[in-house]
């Protein structure tokens, strides 16, 4: 009696998973055809690519930043969010926000935090485009801007600590501001996101437009921050390149505490 | 006698053939000295400082005090050709093209911290089991004066090199000068020889952070060690021990060889550390230039209590015939130090003062025994520690995903609550383990072994306390506080002075009232009786039941199922 009833639901899993199977792949085939998933394109925004992207958009976007992408405010009443106006933002602000994780936003908090992307390239590529025929915007760096083989190191180093280190630590480990805002570590971003976090400006981060820092500056201080990523630590372990606060947070625990440990040893009784 | 005292005899022989100081020698090297752990903490002070002094003449050799702007051309790529002081690309050199450079700056820089370490929790030791008390009030004055020479040569030695972070320390500490009504501005343009940064502070600093500072160290720690010496250390109670002997091991040979071995392990500690983990990696901050700033911009750990109340201070500022009074600068950081260095300073005569003890103590309190005082030092770390949470804001915001404003606004408010609260806590926990103490004398110690008597009662086993334990216990001062005074005297005239002595009467009450008195003579005859006779019942039952079942916690409990066989 047990053994049949127990046989029974299993061919009813058996059932409910082909099922699954079949209506998820038939979805899979629909869709696909439907929103084919596009080929980079090189072309500055191709029609098709154009249209991919404003499907995109209005699928991942306009809840919040409205239909057109003329922006939508803020509905206290019904407690609804809004989102700031597209028109003007450019192909670097989309790729900077999509392609950190920053959009879609996964909650309205004090602020977009980092996270891995859901969109792939060729989609934000496709997003970009569309968002830049809202009109003229920062476009993202070419190759050559971003080319750092005969960079200034001594150069970006010192824009670094002028323009980027009282907010992004000296070692762009990142920093607090106000009311739980932050400015985050720099040891994630790209060189093309650092360069379109610059000419965009996102959530507290002032523009620094070619004119503020031309790009010849521009690429040395990339260069320079790669070179922090990659420069090995050469007083031994760093303790997150975060100043005297987490030295002495390591002298108080580890430090001290041994030596007293020592001390508790060698003035134990003998017994 | 053994070989070694003979050797250490024919040394000094050797030595008072020359100096005629056997008398001296004699006596010290048979000195002796009460054991505890908690004595070596000033010895961990000592043994960094002579670290810090040995590497710190290593980098003298390489560093050179100079303001003078050059041009970078050293072996660390990303600064090359970059504009700086000789003492900030000296320092750079020092790091990166002097051998065992890096290794000799991290060693002082981490004994530095290390000292100050040793020396705050020295100075805790001292203080709750009082032993700044009478004789020694001099030596607690002179330890203060240690820590305040420590404090400002590290401070020195932290705008030494010229870098972002110490560059941006001095301009907090000229703007602090500034904020000194009258004097502020001839004060600081006299530090600094005119407008800041000038061109001057680096070799004036030198100077402070190499001579002056480390000189004055050295003549304190002299006077300190020298008044330990012949004030002799004050010993824990315990059995034998009594205000007027010191029971513990000779200097030559025990504490010779503890000391030096201890040495060589602060040494070695120091070292490993400095091997292993970077301090102050400056190349990464930069050459100092008053318009820059870094995230992360923090003092060294002993003056972030400072920084924290300077974080913390709301922005009060008056105007007040032109001249603007910066509340927000004075208070945080020279108001607050101020209090707090005088307080401390003189909290062995403020004691002394409120509870009229004038007598010598050689023996130290156990905290518990001294409720108030504990309390006190324990609401002055709870009041340290919050400032010390503010100096680290922004990481602790950034760490633990919270508004840096709303710690500000926690701590604003937690510098007023969260002090006295722990000073409630400590005398009250203090006050338990003087009702336990008593207990322990009165009933000794639990033995967490169940016996059922044969008329079914079942009663705990209680075990006399060790004579150890005892005379620990016994040692208890009572302290009783002292009496209101008399208003009026017999002729009804007022006293002079009764208002002082009525006020000194509240304050001794608010130290003594409280303290559980030690059980009285009868009391711990009668309780001594009893336990014997508690012993007594019990053992005839013992003696006929051997069957004894450990229970889980590993107690014992008789076992009536087996009470038959």
């Amino acid at each position: 009696m047990k053994k049949r009833s127990r046989r029974r639901s299993f061919g009813a899993g058996i059932l409910m998973g082909g099922a699954l199977l079949l209506v998820g792949s038939g979805y899979a085939v629909v869709n696909a055809e439907t929103t084919p998933t596009p080929e980079p394109i090189a072309a500055e925004g191709s029609v098709e690519q154009i249209q991919v992207g404003r499907q995109l958009f209005l699928e991942g976007c306009s809840s919040c930043h409205g239909l057109e992408g003329q922006g939508i405010e803020a509905d206290n009443a019904t407690g609804g969010n809004g989102g700031p106006s597209l028109i003007g933002v450019g192909e670097a602000a989309v790729d900077f926000q999509v392609s950190t994780g920053r959009m879609p936003l996964a909650v309205p908090d004090a602020q977009a935090a980092r996270k891995p992307p859901i969109y792939s390239q060729a989609e934000i590529d496709a997003m970009a485009a569309y968002i830049a025929t809202l009109g003229p915007g920062p476009a993202n760096p070419t190759e050559e801007e971003l080319d750092l083989e005969d960079a200034n190191l001594a150069e970006g180093g010192e824009i670094f600590r002028t323009n980027c280190t009282q907010c992004h630590n000296f070692a762009g480990s990142g920093g607090a501001l106000t009311n739980g805002q932050y400015a985050p570590s720099l040891m994630d971003a790209t060189p093309e996101q650092i360069w379109q976090a610059m000419v965009t400006g996102p959530q507290q981060m002032p523009v620094f437009s070619n004119e503020t820092i031309t790009p010849e500056e521009k690429k040395n201080l990339i260069a320079y921050i790669e070179s922090l990523k990659v420069e090995p630590n050469n007083g031994g372990l760093a303790l997150g390149r975060l100043g005297p606060v987490t030295e002495g947070l390591f002298l108080w625990t580890a430090g001290l505490l041994s030596l007293i440990a020592v001390a508790v040893w060698i003035g134990a009784k003998v017994r | 006698m053994s070989a070694t005292v003979k050797t250490a005899g024919k040394s000094v022989r050797w030595v008072d053939d020359r100096l005629a100081s056997s008398n001296f020698l004699k006596r010290s090297m048979g000195k002796v000295f009460p054991e505890h752990w908690s004595f070596m903490l000033g010895e961990i002070a000592l043994y960094s400082f002579i670290v810090v002094l040995l590497s710190g003449v290593y980098l003298t050799l390489f560093f050179k005090p100079s303001m003078v702007e050059i041009v970078y051309n050293g072996s660390y790529v990303p600064l090359k050709g970059v504009e700086m002081s000789e003492a900030y690309a000296s320092t750079l050199d020092i790091s990166f093209d002097i051998r065992g450079g890096l290794l000799m700056r991290q060693v002082h820089h981490w004994g530095a911290l290390f000292f100050i370490a040793a020396i705050s929790v020295h100075l805790c030791r001292v203080f709750f089991t009082g032993a700044f008390r009478k004789p020694r009030e001099m030596n607690w004055v002179i330890g203060v004066g240690l820590l305040t020479m420590a404090l400002l040569a590290g401070f020195a030695g932290y705008s030494l090199p010229d870098d972002l972070l110490s560059g941006t320390g001095l301009r907090i500490a000229q703007g602090i000068m500034l904020s000194i009504p009258l004097v502020g501005t001839y004060l600081s343009f006299f530090v600094f020889g005119g407008e800041f940064p000038g061109t001057d502070f680096v070799s004036r600093l030198y100077a402070v952070h190499i001579l002056l500072v480390p000189g004055l160290i050295l003549a304190l720690l002299t006077a300190h060690l020298i008044m330990v010496w012949y004030q002799k250390h004050t010993q824990f109670p315990g059995p034998g021990r009594t205000n007027e002997n010191v029971v513990g091991y000779r200097l030559m040979p025990i504490y010779m060889a503890k000391a030096g071995g201890f040495f060589f392990v602060v040494f070695g500690v120091i070292t490993l550390i400095s091997g292993l983990v970077t301090i102050n990696p400056i190349w990464l901050y930069g050459p100092y230039t008053p318009d820059q700033v870094t995230a992360g911009s923090q003092p060294d750990w002993y003056i972030g209590w400072l920084e924290g109340a300077l974080r913390m201070m709301p922005n009060v500022e008056w105007v007040i015939f032109g001249y603007t009074i910066s509340w927000n600068i004075l208070v945080p950081a020279v108001i607050i130090p101020g209090i707090v260095f005088t307080l401390m300073g003189l909290y062995p005569w403020i004691e002394q003062w409120a509870t009229g003890d004038k007598s010598e103590h050689h023996l130290l309190d156990r905290p518990r025994n001294a409720p108030v005082r504990t309390a006190l030092g324990a609401m002055a770390l709870s009041f340290y520690i919050l400032l010390w949470i503010g100096g680290g804001n922004d990481l602790i915001a950034s760490f633990f995903d919270l508004s840096i404003n709303a710690i500000t606004w926690f701590l604003r408010i937690a510098i007023f609550v969260v002090p006295p609260l722990v000073f409630i806590a400590t005398k009250r926990i203090c006050l338990g383990l003087q009702r336990r103490d008593r207990d322990k004398l009165l009933h000794g110690m639990e033995t967490g072994n169940i016996l059922r008597l044969p008329h079914g009662e079942f009663i705990e086993i209680h075990a006399p306390i060790s004579d150890e334990e005892k005379a620990v216990l016994m040692s208890k001062p009572d302290r009783i506080p002292l009496p209101a005074p008399e208003e009026m005297d017999e002729n009804g005239v007022r006293q002079p002075g009764a208002r002082m002595h009525r006020l000194r009467a509240k304050l001794s009450n608010f130290y003594y009232a409280d303290n559980i008195p030690l059980p009285t003579r009868e009391e711990l005859e009668a309780a001594e009786a009893h336990l014997r006779h508690e012993v007594e019942e019990a053992a005839p039952v013992m003696e006929e039941d051997r069957r004894l079942v450990p229970a889980h916690d590993g107690s014992v409990l008789h076992d009536p199922l087996n009470d038959d066989k």
